[in-house]
Formats: C-alpha cells, structure tokens, sequence
C-alpha cells in the first residue's frame, strides 16, 4: 500500500515552534525601538547603553550569577555523594531518604518558599545570600542527585569488580574507574540546577534579603512597576547568553563526536 | 574484605543531613504552624488552634481554591492538546530533525520564564502587538481587552509549562514499539482506530507524568497570574503570597499550603495507581 504524503505533522512542529518564539522575538524586537511607546519608532542601541549603566540590574545579575555558581556547586557535591552512597546497597531508610530527598522539586515550589519564609524567621537567620543559598541547594540537589543515580545504575559492576581483582583499593576504583564513567551525568546535572537556580523566582521571592535582590526578582519588581524599555535589552541579552551556550554545548557535542569517529 | 552492603554509608551522612535540616525539618514546621493562632500584630501564639483550617472553608478561600484548580485543569487539558501532536510529530520525524525539534523548544525553556511571560505582556496589551494588527486590518476599531484577562493567565500557562508535557509525551512515543502499530493496521484497522486502541494506550505512561508535571506546578506560579491576570485572577499561590506578606497571618499562609501539599500528593497518588510506577520514575 502506498502511503499518502501529507505535510501536515512537519507543518503542525514548525508553527508550534514559531508560536514558542513569538513572544521571544517580539522582546527583542521591541529592544531596539526607539521608543518607550509601542509604535516602531526607528531602530537605536540607547536601551542597551542604558542597561549597562544601570548599577541595580549589574548588581543583580551578578547576586544570581554567584548564588547559582555556589548553590549548584555545593548541590553537584552533595547529590553525588548521596547518590554514590546509595547505589547497590539496601538500608533501613533508604527508600525514604530518597524520596526525601526529591520532595523539593516534587511540590509546587511556592510550599517551599513559604516553608523557608517561616522556618528561618524562627530560626532568626538574617534574610540575605545565606538563605538563598540554602533554599537553593536544596532545590538543586535532586536534579544532580536523580541524574547521578541514573547514570550509577547503567554502570557495569564488572568494570569495578574487575579493577578490584586486580588489587585496586575501594578508593581508587571510584576514582579511576567510576568518577570519569559519571562525570557527564554530574555535569549535566550540574548544569540543569544552576539553570534552575537563576530562573527561580518563587522560592528567592520568600528568602531574599533587602540588598540581594537576584536578577529574576529584579526583573519581576520592574515589571510589576511599570514597563522600562531597558527590560526589553536585558531580556535580549539574557536569551543570546542562553542561545551561545547551548549553540556552544551542540558544536562541543559534535566535535567530540567527530572526533571518536561515531 | 566485605564490605556491609546494609548499612548506610558515610558518603551518605552529607545530603541526609541536609534534606533533613532543609526539607524535612521546614516542612513539619509549617504543619506546626498552621495549628498555631496569629498574634495580634505580628508573629503567631504557639497555641494549639483549628482556627486556619476553619477557615479554608470560608467561601472567599472556597473560590480561589475552585479557580486555582479550574486553572490547573485547564492547562494541563491545553497543555496535553497541544502538546500530544507536536510531540507526536516530532517523534516520528527523520532523527537529525528531532534532536533539532527539541533543542528549538527546549531553548526558550532555558532561557528566564519572566521574559517569556514579559513577551506576552507586549503581545496582549491595548496598545500591543496583537491588537495593533488587528486594527490595523479593519478587524476590531477599538482594541481587546486581552491583557489581565483569566485567558492571558491560561495562555501564560500553557506556555510556561508545555515543554514538560511534550517532553514527557516524547519520550513515551520513542519507546513505542511499532510492529504493533502495524500489526494493528494489517489486521484491518483504520488509520483512528489503530491510534486510539493502539498507540494512545501505549504512550499513556507519558500522557499521565506530563499530566501531573504540568498540573503540580500551574496551581503555585503566583507570578504568572499576577504579571498576565492583574490582580484579578486570584490563584492559590497569590492566596499564600499575601496571606504571608501582605496579612502577615503565617498560621493562616501555613494551612493553605498544607492543603496544597495535600492535593499534591493526592495527584501523585492517583498517577503511580493508575500508571503503575510506583518509583516515580515517569516524573523525573
């Protein structure tokens, strides 16, 4: 039987996809009007001078970028110790713990943001980068910790064994053999939680401090305020941040994948 | 040497410590405090009180649990609409366009959800994009109130949360195995039936995780409604913002978020019932 041909599915995938980045392309477009109306006033640059000037939103990207890099860090050491710690063994606790251990990205995050609210005013810990860090982390730790969990589990226990045969200590086999078998999904991981953690706006909205507002609650006051067209640059240049690292991972990918000769 | 493969190990000591000082301790917290009485002007009375949960029951809370959950269903139906085909479509198409497919819809996703939010502000508005066009067509002479409307807050929704149902949906459709879709058809099946008896039931795993991952969070995202709803919309997640910031009545903000708790883990009851992954392992 022949098949008919229709293009109906590669339509329907191209115009979802436009309509993803309709609202994209409308910011940034919008970053190079000059105006602060909504008519197309002519094309200028002022808006992204105006941002690079603007001490509050330099000071916020920069509060996100060393809470993301702290708590995704200290995430990355936790989660895959905790995942390392867990593989092939069977405790009291266990299942528990695990599931635990998930619970921060199980529930609408605002429970959590609400739990820290109250938990560190009991507690009396000043509001500031501390609690964000901590609220952080604890957010990131699953991403890391199920992605280390899962690569732990595709591993072949004979490649350990066989280097204990050989004399190697306990050490030295996870060293050697089982950190470089993990080390991408650790990466990967990694990667996810920070992306997590400059993109939180619920959980940082509750443990935020008065001088460390982070980039995303800086852009929610903004608009909430009223619109500046200087959020339009922000957000361009927020989005051709993101789409060079992710064009930069993709030629890395394929570079190394030319390069093992598939 | 043998090592006890029954006791928990060291390496371990580290996030246990950490998930029980952060998740666990906070969380029991806040059941203790939604037993507690407001203090007259600030804090709470560590009184043993029912107050907060009697409250709940007051028809203005009634009705924003009703619209929170009127929204969430909403959007997950919108979502998995929408959603089904293009993941779907996408799973079926050459392999170096699918990684492709994903990696275009996965990038927005990366990028800050306020920024998207913040495109559809531009979008809606009286004096935005979309009414603009229509004005300028000789559609409509005066513009749609399309911002701060219930249907700004459901597109910003769908929009926000579409990536994990597709997601989920996709990885469920590449596992498919299609000699029985076939076998289906060569026994006489139509092209309908051969889907709806065959490969919907198939990829059912992926419909009920994206379900649940697009359902749990669309009930908390309190900056969607506020920035596309005003203050008009009044979800569950706004509810707690201002029971905690605004009203400063913790008992009050702690007892709704345990009734959100509550249906959160109801949805995720339901989905290892029915899906039959008792591991969660759908959702994560």
């Amino acid at each position: 039987m022949r098949k008919k041909r229709t293009f109906l599915p590669e339509t329907y995938v191209v115009l979802m996809l436009l309509l993803m980045y309709l609202p994209i392309f409308v910011v940034v477009a919008y970053s190079f009007n000059d105006t602060k109306l909504f008519h197309w006033a002519g094309f200028t640059f002022s808006w992204y001078q105006k941002l690079f000037h603007n001490q509050t939103i330099i000071n916020a990207f920069f509060n996100s970028l060393k809470l993301a890099v702290l708590s995704s860090g200290l995430a990355a050491i936790l989660g895959t110790m905790g995942a390392v710690g867990m593989a092939g063994r069977t405790f009291f606790g266990k299942g528990a713990l695990e599931g635990l251990s998930t619970v921060p990205i199980m529930i609408p995050e605002i429970i959590l943001g609400m739990a820290y609210l109250s938990f560190f005013s009991l507690l009396q810990v000043p509001f500031g980068m501390l609690t964000l860090v901590a609220a952080h982390t604890t957010f990131c730790v699953p991403y890391i910790f199920i992605n280390v969990k899962a690569s732990l589990q595709s591993l072949d226990p004979a490649l350990g064994e066989a280097a204990l045969d050989l004399g190697a200590s306990r050490r030295r086999v996870f060293f050697d053999i089982t950190a470089p078998l993990i080390f991408p999904s650790i990466l990967s991981g990694s990667l996810l939680a920070f992306a997590m953690s400059m993109d939180d706006v619920v959980i940082s909205f509750f443990v935020t401090g008065p001088e460390t507002a982070t980039l995303p609650l800086q852009v929610y006051s903004m608009l909430k305020m009223g619109v500046t067209p200087e959020i339009n640059a922000l957000c361009t240049v927020m989005l051709g941040t993101v789409f060079l690292l992710v064009a930069g991972a993709r030629l890395f990918q394929s570079a190394r994948k030319a390069k093992k000769g598939r | 040497m043998k090592r006890n493969k029954n006791r928990p190990p060291i390496t371990l000591l580290p996030m246990a410590l950490w998930t029980t000082v952060f998740v666990a301790v906070p969380l029991v917290y806040v059941l203790g405090l939604s037993f507690m009485k407001k203090a007259a002007t600030w804090g709470v009375v560590a009184e043993f009180s029912l107050d907060s949960y009697k409250n709940l029951l007051n028809p203005v809370y009634l009705k924003v649990f009703a619209q929170s959950f009127w929204v969430a269903i909403l959007t997950t139906v919108f979502a998995l609409l929408i959603g089904y085909p293009f993941a779907y479509f996408t799973a079926k198409l050459p392999k170096k366009h699918r990684s492709l497919v994903l990696m275009l819809m996965l990038v927005p996703f990366w990028t800050n959800s306020l920024v998207r939010i913040y495109g559809w502000m531009i979008l809606l508005r009286s004096q935005g994009v979309i009414n603009g066009l229509l004005m300028q067509f000789g559609v409509i002479d005066k513009p749609l109130k399309l911002l701060y409307t219930f249907g700004a807050v459901l597109v910003g929704m769908v929009y926000a949360l579409l990536p994990f149902m597709v997601l989920a949906i996709y990885n469920s459709v590449c596992k498919v195995d299609w000699s029985l879709v076939e076998a289906s058809r060569d026994l006489g099946a139509g092209r309908a039936k051969a889907f709806f008896t065959v490969t919907l039931p198939l990829t059912m795993p992926g419909v009920m995780a994206g379900c649940v991952l697009v359902f749990i969070p669309s009930v908390g995202l309190f900056f969607i409604s506020d920035l596309l709803g005003g203050a008009k919309t009044m979800l569950l997640g706004n509810l707690i913002k201002n029971e905690l910031l605004s009203a400063k009545n913790w008992p009050m903000g702690a007892a709704l978020s345990i009734a959100m708790m509550a249906v959160t883990l109801l949805v995720i009851r339901l989905y290892q019932h029915f899906s039959r992954d008792q591991n969660l392992e759908g959702l994560l």
